[in-house]
């Protein structure tokens, strides 16, 4: 179970605000969007979710427990894959339960049985400049999950890619994630990828940013890959259009 | 076929280069254009090499011990210097002008000094040796650590990383590189500051043996060990590649794959 709820947060940098009142709540399971424009204060917003920063004002609840401030309880996967160069795709991946104080073996062993799941069989012992750049995106998706206690903020995970690795990585992410409990949190300026991918849209505009509209995306999941082509995904993007 | 070629000649052209330079010095001093006791031709110096073999390799002896003994404290006394000034920042300020001047201090100024305050054991020279050869090392790791990632260290804070943790996933294996750099800078200053010291005072190791040899005029001897010691030098460099490519595997298969 992973509940997550964002109370009045707003977080100020050298006495420029940022963002503003933010509230906003992640349901057990649910893939959650947060888009807006580049510069919006959506990555400073994660930063305060995942405990890296304290905002002035607001909380930030996972599952009735206050975690304003306090790291480790959110996995948090930045826009860049940032496997470490010098360790093997699985002793990358395993580095959460690490950190967590597991020995080296156990932290291995529990990370082996997801290589299939994710797609990465047989790159447990490549290093990362073995990979491409979809794979290496794996691998990254894989440690988020690893690390997480149920809920995930992934940062911009796809927009590196180019755009066949992208509708092809955005399949593969949707496929993974129907067997498998995460909460997801999710940042994109890209609105085709929001509608995709989302149970919600959160949009987060104007300077400050605040949070001007929720948009609730009624298409049952699994997706069928033309959905993007239909006239119900046209209508969510003119309505998000129109609300930029 | 053609890619080839390159790597070939660019490994035959530097032996081609000391060859040619060997005949040049064989023939301007075997033929008496320069005189032989100012200027011992390549064949003399290693008869010269051959005939004191034994003693060279006694004295060579006592200068490695020196050297090694004083490489591995210095090595030491550079990373603990490098970890502490990452830690804390106020001994980061406090020391980093002080670390540097000691390297403007001439080596060779010292030198009798340590030897006035320790005696002519190896004591002074193990001194000499850390002072020179701490430095790099210091400097480097500082470096490496400073400039870990910040977005992999907020990764890490993220999954809630303490200090240590950090330092032992990321800032210390992302500096090795920059480590073992610095390693071969130390190596060769570790020899040359063996011998400086020796030659300052002291019973035996390769820097006395040249003070005798120059005070007997026994150039062509010289040579040998001024050999000996560059050989010494590269060899031990050479053992530093070795030991880097046995501990970064990761970089190996990095070249492999370029070559493609």
């Amino acid at each position: 179970m992973a509940n997550l709820k964002v109370a009045d947060v707003t977080f100020a940098y050298e006495d420029t605000a940022i963002i503003e009142n933010i509230n906003l709540e992640l349901h057990d399971r649910e893939l959650v969007c947060l888009l807006g424009a580049s510069g919006g204060g959506k990555t400073t917003l994660f930063h305060v979710i995942s405990g890296l920063n304290r905002p002035q004002q607001g909380r930030v609840i996972l599952d009735g427990e206050d975690i304003t401030g306090r790291p480790g309880r959110i996995s948090y996967m930045l826009q860049k894959d940032l496997l470490l160069p010098y360790r093997t795709i699985e002793d990358n991946v395993a580095l959460p339960l690490l950190i967590k104080g597991e020995k080296e073996k156990a932290a291995r062993q529990k990370a082996a049985p997801y290589f299939a799941q994710f797609g990465l069989e047989g790159t447990q012992k490549k290093y990362p400049h073995q990979l491409s750049g979809g794979m290496r995106q794996r691998a990254a998706l894989l440690r988020t999950y690893l690390f997480s206690s149920g809920a995930a903020l992934l940062d911009e995970p796809f927009s590196a890619l180019d755009t066949l690795t992208k509708s092809s990585m955005h399949r593969w992410y949707l496929d993974v994630m129907e067997n498998i409990h995460l909460s997801t949190l999710f940042i994109t300026h890209d609105i085709d990828e929001a509608i995709l991918l989302s149970d919600r849209i959160y949009l987060l505009t104007g300077k400050p940013g605040r949070i001007t509209e929720e948009i609730v995306i009624r298409e049952p999941k699994p997706r069928k890959e033309d959905f993007n082509l239909t006239e119900a995904f046209l209508e969510y993007k003119r309505k998000i259009l129109e609300k930029l | 076929m053609k890619r080839k070629l390159p790597s070939i000649t660019s490994k035959l052209m530097p032996i081609a280069a000391i060859l040619l330079i060997l005949v040049l010095w064989q023939t301007v001093s075997g033929t008496g254009l320069i005189a032989k006791f100012l200027l011992p031709s390549p064949v003399d110096i290693v008869k010269a090499f051959v005939a004191d073999f034994p003693l060279l390799m006694g004295n060579a002896k006592v200068t490695l011990l020196e050297a090694f003994v004083g490489l591995a404290a210095g090595v030491l006394v550079g990373f603990f210097m490098a970890v502490l000034m990452d830690r804390f920042e106020w001994l980061y300020q406090a020391l980093y002008p002080l670390v540097v001047l000691t390297q403007t201090v001439p080596t060779v100024a010292i030198a009798p000094l340590l030897v006035l305050w320790f005696g002519y054991e190896m004591l002074p020279k193990v001194i000499l040796i850390v002072v020179v050869t701490f430095f790099p090392v210091t400097v480097s790791l500082l470096d490496g650590f400073r400039g870990a990632d910040r977005d992999t260290i907020r990764l890490l804070r993220a999954m809630g990383a303490s200090k240590m943790q950090i330092f032992r996933y990321v800032k210390f294996p992302g500096s090795l590189g920059q480590f073992f750099a610095s390693l071969r800078i130390s190596v060769s200053y570790a020899v040359v500051g063996a011998v400086i010291s020796e030659w300052l005072g002291g019973f035996e190791g390769l820097g006395v043996y040249m003070i005798r040899v120059k005070k007997a005029f026994s150039f062509d001897k010289m040579f040998a060990v001024i050999f000996l010691i560059s050989a010494i030098s590269l060899l031990l460099m050479w053992a530093v590649n070795l030991l880097q490519r046995k501990c970064m595997p990761w970089e190996e298969k990095k070249e492999s794959e370029d070559d493609r």
